[in-house]
Formats: structure tokens, sequence, C-alpha cells
């Protein structure tokens, strides 16, 4: 084990390289977080669409994400899917996304049916489409109410992103492993991405309760 | 007498959800500036004919015809016909993530295309009309339930519509908040609005019906004038019924 003189001094002087992978994490989670939550978004009217076509193709969507690893959907980008040369900063954007947009469909669904029948009854009965009414009402509302689990889906994306270090993408993870093969110090640079991470987390946790309590104030 | 003319009629409706046979061959019309109150208990399928003249549920057979056309649920654009029917609901079914005004605009600015001032100034009148005009601005959240109820009559009145829909509006309110809801129904039923109230308030089925309406086991089993049918109902069920609640 490292002494906490050795890691905090290694801590204060790594900070350049780190904060390279630091930014390149947070691209990656932010990109593929907002992709996710288009294709969430899509696929969770699918799932409560009348059309049966549409239902199966959200829930083989759906189970075929959640049912393989990230890491193989990630690799399938790169390494896969070679003829189409996508960059590494692509192929792991486009994996995250397509797996949280999966579990961001699971979450819009559930928050739109619990928005209550009668809104959509009164909507209608205003003389409001079906289309209408779901943009004006329904979505307005059951977007709100999905907030606390999109922060959390946003957390666990942002966490995930770490698996890009495999396709060598130059994040925050791979930083540390980098370091820690170069300077045979392994323990030290784990601790400290370990603290970067959780930083991390800490800030957008705080940063989704203060939105939520904002939008909470109007209800 | 000037006859008046039709708004809406049901002829041999029928409505089943699943097995159950709610609604059985209801004849029933509704003229111009009349207010229709359907009684009964619950479970009579009032509330579920009611919905059916706005199509919220859709008839297995019969006929529902509003203002002289029938309304086929395949055929006919069933958006524009509820523009022309107006709705309220026991449990007001206010858009809670918009503001007073907001509710009330909502549908004539976007399915009528209403200019934002226009609509806000028509919608800062019915607030008033119905004594919330100091509420414009408030979230629902912050009304009681009978001021809450008066804000759904004000946005159903947004819309313009030749006849207006009541599904038990007083019967989530406590009882001291019952009155004031009773009285801007009255207003409007003075104002000559075509009116079809599903409730259990036999004051106001007596004093503002002009006719009433007695349902059991989704069947009509007597309609009367308020005075004739509450005084001396013909048919024992009736009787029944009215003793059971008064």
């Amino acid at each position: 084990m490292p002494t906490f003189a050795h890691f905090f001094e290694t801590l204060l002087e790594s900070y350049p390289v780190f904060f390279e992978g630091l930014w390149l994490t947070i691209r990656v989670t932010f990109v593929s977080v907002l992709i996710a939550v288009f294709i969430g978004l899509f696929f969770a009217l699918f799932k409560i669409s009348q059309s049966k076509i549409l239902n199966w193709i959200a829930n083989v969507y759906i189970a075929v994400i959640r049912g393989t690893p990230l890491i193989v959907q990630i690799f399938i980008f790169y390494f896969g899917l070679t003829e189409f040369n996508i960059p590494k900063f692509w192929a792991a954007s486009i994996g995250l996304a397509l797996h949280n947009g999966a579990y961001i469909a699971e979450i819009f669904r559930g928050s739109i049916q619990s928005i209550d029948k009668g809104q959509m009854e009164a909507g209608r009965s205003l003389g409001m489409s079906h289309t209408l009414a779901m943009r004006r009402i329904i979505l307005p509302q059951a977007f709100r109410r999905a907030l606390p689990p999109l922060g959390n889906q946003f957390i666990i994306g942002l966490k995930d992103s770490s698996l890009a270090a495999f396709i060598a993408l130059p994040e925050l993870f791979s930083v540390a492993t980098t370091q820690g093969a170069r300077t045979f110090d392994e323990m030290t640079y784990l601790l400290i991405v370990a603290v970067y991470y959780l930083v991390l987390v800490l800030i957008f946790t705080l940063l989704v309760n203060l939105l939520e309590k904002r939008l909470s104030a109007s209800d | 007498m000037v006859e008046k003319s039709e708004m809406i009629r049901v002829e041999k409706l029928n409505k089943s959800f699943g097995d159950l046979h709610v609604l059985k061959d209801i004849d029933l019309e509704v003229n111009e500036s009349d207010v229709v109150v359907l009684i009964g208990a619950s479970g009579s399928g009032k509330s579920t004919l009611l919905r059916c003249m706005n199509f919220l549920e859709i008839k297995n057979s019969g006929n529902v015809i509003i203002e002289g056309e029938t309304i086929d649920p395949e055929k006919n654009d069933l958006n524009k016909v509820r523009q022309r029917v107006g709705m309220v609901f026991q449990h007001f079914n206010l858009f809670p993530h918009k503001s007073v005004l907001e509710n009330v605009i909502e549908a004539p600015l976007t399915v009528k295309k209403t200019k934002r001032a226009q609509a806000e100034k028509e919608g800062k009148e019915l607030l008033a009309k119905v004594g919330l005009g100091d509420k414009a601005n408030v979230y629902p959240n912050k009304l009681s339930g009978g001021q809450k109820q008066r804000v759904a009559i004000a946005r159903a009145l947004a819309m313009k519509p030749d006849i207006m829909l009541f599904d038990e509006p007083t019967s989530a309110l406590d009882p001291e908040l019952v009155g004031e809801v009773l009285s801007t129904m009255k207003e409007l039923a003075k104002e000559g609005m075509t009116m079809v109230v599903v409730t259990h308030e036999m004051g106001f089925a007596r004093e503002v019906g002009d006719w009433v309406v007695y349902m059991h086991d989704g069947k009509i089993v007597e309609k009367g004038h308020p005075k004739e049918l509450f005084s001396e109902p013909k048919e024992q069920r009736t009787q029944d019924f009215l003793s059971s609640i008064l």
C-alpha cells in the first residue's frame, strides 16, 4: 500500500494527464446519454404504441441490449464493424448510447404509464389528437417524473464509460492503467482514479437533486 | 312554443365492457338549452352514457347523433366533434404542470390555433366569469377542489362548445365546496348552455334540470320533468331509489 503522503503527492502532481482523460470521459458520457435519451424516448413510445410491430421491435431491442454485456457491444462497434472504421470516441459513445437507451426506454415507459389516464382524457375531450396530448400534456409530466431514475442512469453511464479503456480510448480509467503500468505504482493510480470518479458522481448527484427541486417547485 | 333544435340524440345505444353489458338499448334526446340530469345508483351506466356522447367510450351498437350528424368513430374526425362537446370530470383532471390560465388556453392555442393574445384575453374573461380572475398565474396544486373544478369548467368553455357534459362534477369535493361549483353551473344553464349532468345532487336536479333521467342497470327507467319525477315517480324502482337517497 502507498503511504498517504505518497498518494496525495501523486494526486496533486498527476492532474495534467488525468484532466485530459477526465475531459474525454465527460464528453463520452454527455454525448452517449444525450443520444440515449432520444433512443429511449422513441422505444418507450414504441412500447406503449397500439402497433404490435412497434411493440415487438422495442421488446427485441431491449431484450438484446439488456441480455448482452456492454463490453461486447462496444467491441462490436470498434473491432467488429471494422469496414466502417468507426473512431474510438464514436464506437464507445454509440455503444454506450444504445446500451443506456434500452434502460432509459424502460424508465420513460414507466413514467409515461404512471401519469393518470384522466390527463389524456382531459386532453382528448378538448379536441386534442392523441399525439398532441402526448406531446403537450403527458410527456412534460412524465419527463419530470423520470428525472430521478434518469439521473441514476446518467451516473451508471458515467462509470460504464470506463469500459472504453478496452478499445484504448484515453479516457479517465485508461490514464490510470497507463500511468500505473509505466511507474509500476498501480495501486496509487487506481486509488487516484477512484477519487476522480467518486467526486464526479457526487457532483452530478448534487446537480440532479438541484434540478429536481427546481422542477418540483411548480408541482 | 318555438321548436328547439336537437343537440344530441342517442338511439338504441349498447355498450359492453367484456362480458359486462353496461348500456342496454338506450334512447335519449337532448335539445338546445336543455339541462338533462342523469341520476341513478353507481354502476347504473350513467357515466358510461355520458362518455359515449363525446366518444371517450365507443358504443358497440346504436347511434350517437350530435347536432343532426350521425357520428361514425371510424370515419368522423372525433377531435373535431369533441371541440363541440365539452366535458368536466369528477377528478377535474387539470394539467398540473401548467398554470390556471395556461390550462384554459392550452386547447385554443394548440387545437384551434388561436393567437396567444386573443386566447389569453378570452381565457381571463372566462376565469373572471367563474370567479377566479385573480388566480390566472397560480398552479392547480394551490387551489381548493371547488376552485379546480371551476377552472376545469372554464377550460372546457374556452373551446366554445355547443354542449357541456358534466361527469359527477361535485362528487370529489368537500361538502362546503359543492355550492360554488353548482352555482357556476347554474349560471351556465341560465345563459342557455345545453348541458348533460351526471350527479347525485338532487337539489341541483330539481332546481336547474329541465329533464331528469333515472337510470338503473344500464337502462333508462324513467324520464320526466323534475317536479313530476321527484314528487310523483311513475315507476316503482324510481320511487325506491328516491326514497333511499332523499
